[in-house]
């Protein structure tokens, strides 16, 4: 019986790439969103909160919470359960708002 | 009744409910929500001067010329693919957006094209309904546009036509703002989950049921080894199954109601065999990997340090208030969770269309016979109209497409199938309305708060904050605790926390679902925007 999701699918995807963490390496699937690679690696948190500095991940999965926003190749506030990890990608924990620049 | 009455039942119109838009604001109503929720891509604010040259956008337009769309389907899950494929299979000139980049939806979430899932069926109940409507969307003109977040809809040239505004990219952060112009919309916007806190809700390892589901559908992962499924209502089931298909132990799911409710409504199960037997077919999945089901309970407290270890899972009485001394410790390394769905009905109440109390305190589109919203020219299916699942959907796209089609003077089809998709959405709809009652949160279940547990995660507002503001300030709704507190008020404009907050401020009436933008929309598109009249009241033809 198959136990991992992958099996269970059957996928056949092209070779895996890795993304960086705060410089740490992650292993991602083509086609895995960012968040995806996370959670694949056991990653769950990549933000910090702006009160407590308390840390979040992915939650709905499908872009409505904002709490897996992360700081992808520099730019921040990015939804990493909806981009699409690239290989190479840094991503960095994003810690508070992000929200510099704004204005609103 | 024939395709004539169809066109002339849809003529009849006038009658449609009065009263839109419920609480009365404009289009723009919550401006303290409006103020801050616009999360975007800071480096790229400064290219708004390339949108100038075209203020709302680049415009899409049919193959065949310049006219706008006959109809332009927002949503591509169950309910707009089938709305989008009839429209087309009826000679309608259809667009189809969807911020997804493939189609599906929820139900029919399919793993990237890029991880080349062979068996993406297993993933799924009832793929050949999908694999059909796919089929068919392949072999008609409907232009697709995915990456598609729509963010607001307008009318335009005197009512004659809608504009439906996008921004693009995997997260709406592309900036490239898309216009598409249409004679009629319809709204297939699907759903998202009802959240209620509880201490320990934030650790990470806690996501939300639908969220595990889409992310192992999507994605081919999961959120830990041993992950304990909670909240309330019938997806709970079908996320265990699938979790425990995937590899996941699943020790216990924990279901805040019972399941009596449905035995109490025979008729609406005798009627919906096929309901009966998704059950029984995650019943079988769950007793095949010794998935324990625990009804009448409820996960009170998460446990951890860094990241979840262990849940307590306590009993509850009628009401969902926990009953003391009944915890016990589950460990795990997950939680999944959530507490029924709420209609995805933000594009909609924006242009003032009426909404009805669900029996689960949700707000739901108030449509008509056909599908059509108070709003004239303004249709919805599926989710938006009332929670009732993939096949009830599809059952009110292929309907709402068909009043489209005749309201722009086609043919709408045979008669004999719109009298029988009329009875399956009644019959689908009964059993719909049997289960939102069924699961209705209960009151009790603010019991299980403490007063340092979060209720808005955004803004990191804790339970005692909402309280305080209720008992102390003497807020007596969800918008002024919103305003007291700031609950409500962060990047996900309340979506998370709104049903909890409307709770605990004892507000009789569900959160009004109205906000400015359904999607962020970077500075850079709005400043571009032209200065929009105030859209006018319900259009009554
Ligand atoms: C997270 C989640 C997971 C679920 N998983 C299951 C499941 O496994 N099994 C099950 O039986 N039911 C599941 N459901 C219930 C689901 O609502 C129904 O099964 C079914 O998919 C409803 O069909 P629909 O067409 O009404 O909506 P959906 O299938 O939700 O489709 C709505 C579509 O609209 C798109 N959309 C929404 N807003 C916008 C916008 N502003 N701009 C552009 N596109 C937009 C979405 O991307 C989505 O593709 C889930 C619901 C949620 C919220
Ligand atoms: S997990 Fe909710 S927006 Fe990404």
């Amino acid at each position: 019986m198959a136990r991992t999701p992958r099996e269970l699918a059957g996928a056949r995807p092209d070779p895996a790439f890795e993304i960086t963490l705060d410089g740490r390496p992650v292993t991602a699937l083509p086609g895995q969103s960012v968040a995806a690679a996370l959670w694949a690696a056991g990653i769950l948190s990549w933000r910090t909160t702006r009160e407590g500095g308390r840390p979040r991940g992915a939650f709905c999965g499908i872009g409505q919470c904002y709490e897996c926003l992360a700081v992808i190749n520099g730019v921040p506030n990015r939804r990493a359960c909806l981009v699409p990890a690239g290989a190479g990608d840094a991503v960095t924990t994003q810690e508070g708002h992000g929200h510099a620049g704004l204005g609103v | 009744m024939g395709m004539r009455d169809l066109a002339s039942e849809s003529a009849g119109f006038d009658n449609a409910p009065a009263g839109c838009g419920g609480d009365g604001a404009g289009p723009v109503g919550d401006v303290g929500n409006g103020a801050q929720v616009v999360p975007g891509r800071p480096d790229r604010l400064g290219s708004a001067a390339e949108a100038q040259s075209d203020p709302s956008g680049a415009e899409v337009r049919p193959a065949d010329g310049d006219e706008p769309y006959d109809l332009a389907v927002v949503g591509a899950g169950p309910a707009g693919l089938a709305g989008a494929v009839t429209g087309a299979e009826l000679g309608l000139r259809v667009a189809l957006l969807d911020l997804s980049d493939r189609i599906g939806g929820q139900f029919y979430r399919q793993p990237a094209a890029a991880l080349r899932a062979t068996h993406p069926e297993r993933l799924h109940h009832d793929w050949e309904a999908f694999a059909d409507l796919r089929r068919r969307l392949e072999a008609s003109g409907v232009a697709h546009l995915a990456g598609h977040h729509v963010w607001t809809v307008e009318r335009v040239e005197g009512g004659a036509e809608w504009a439906v505004h996008a921004v693009t990219g995997a997260d709406g952060g592309e900036e490239r703002p898309v216009r598409v112009r249409a004679r009629a919309v319809l709204l297939a916007t699907g759903a998202y989950e009802r959240q209620l806190p509880f201490p320990g809700w934030t650790l990470p390892g806690v996501v939300g049921a639908g969220g595990a589901q889409a992310m192992l559908k999507g994605g081919l992962v999961l959120p830990g080894k041993r992950v304990v499924v909670a909240g309330s209502g019938p997806l709970l089931l079908a996320v265990a199954s699938s979790l425990a298909e995937a590899g996941a132990e699943v020790p216990a799911v924990i279901e805040a109601s019972g399941y009596l409710g449905y035995a109490r409504r025979p008729r609406a199960l005798a009627a919906n065999p096929h309901k009966l037997a998704e059950a029984v077919t995650h019943g079988a999945v769950l007793l095949r990997h010794r998935v324990a089901l625990r009804t009448r309970s409820a996960v009170t407290e998460v446990h951890g340090a860094e990241r979840v270890e262990a849940v307590t899972v306590a009993r509850l009485d009628e009401q969902w208030r926990p009953l003391p001394g009944t915890g016990r410790r589950i460990a795990c390394d997950a939680l999944a969770v959530g507490h029924g769905l709420i209609p995805g009905i933000e594009l909609a109440t924006t242009l003032g269309c009426a909404t009805r109390r669900t029996p689960d305190g949700a707000r739901a589109l108030v449509l008509d016979a056909r599908q059509e919203t108070s709003v004239r020219g303004l249709w919805a299916a599926g989710e938006p109209g009332g929670i009732g699942g993939a096949q009830l959907a599809r059952t009110e796209g292929e309907l709402a497409a068909r009043a489209v089609a005749a309201r722009l003077g086609r043919n709408p089809g045979p008669g004999g199938r719109v009298r029988q998709l009329k009875s399956r959405r009644t019959r689908l709809r009964t059993f719909a309305e049997a289960m939102a009652t069924t699961h209705a949160p209960g009151p009790g279940w603010t019991g299980w708060l403490s007063d340092d547990t979060e209720v808005c995660r955004c803004e990191e507002v804790s339970a005692g904050r909402v309280r305080e503001a209720v008992q102390d300030y003497g807020a007596r709704d969800a918008r002024t605790v919103k305003l007291l507190t700031r609950a409500g008020m962060g990047w996900c404009q309340g979506r998370t926390c709104g049903a909890a907050v409307s709770c605990l401020s004892g507000d009789p009436e569900p959160p009004s679902e109205r906000r400015p933008f359904t999607t962020p929309v970077p500075l850079g598109v709005l400043a571009a925007l032209p200065p929009t009249p105030p859209l006018p009241e319900t259009h009554r033809g």
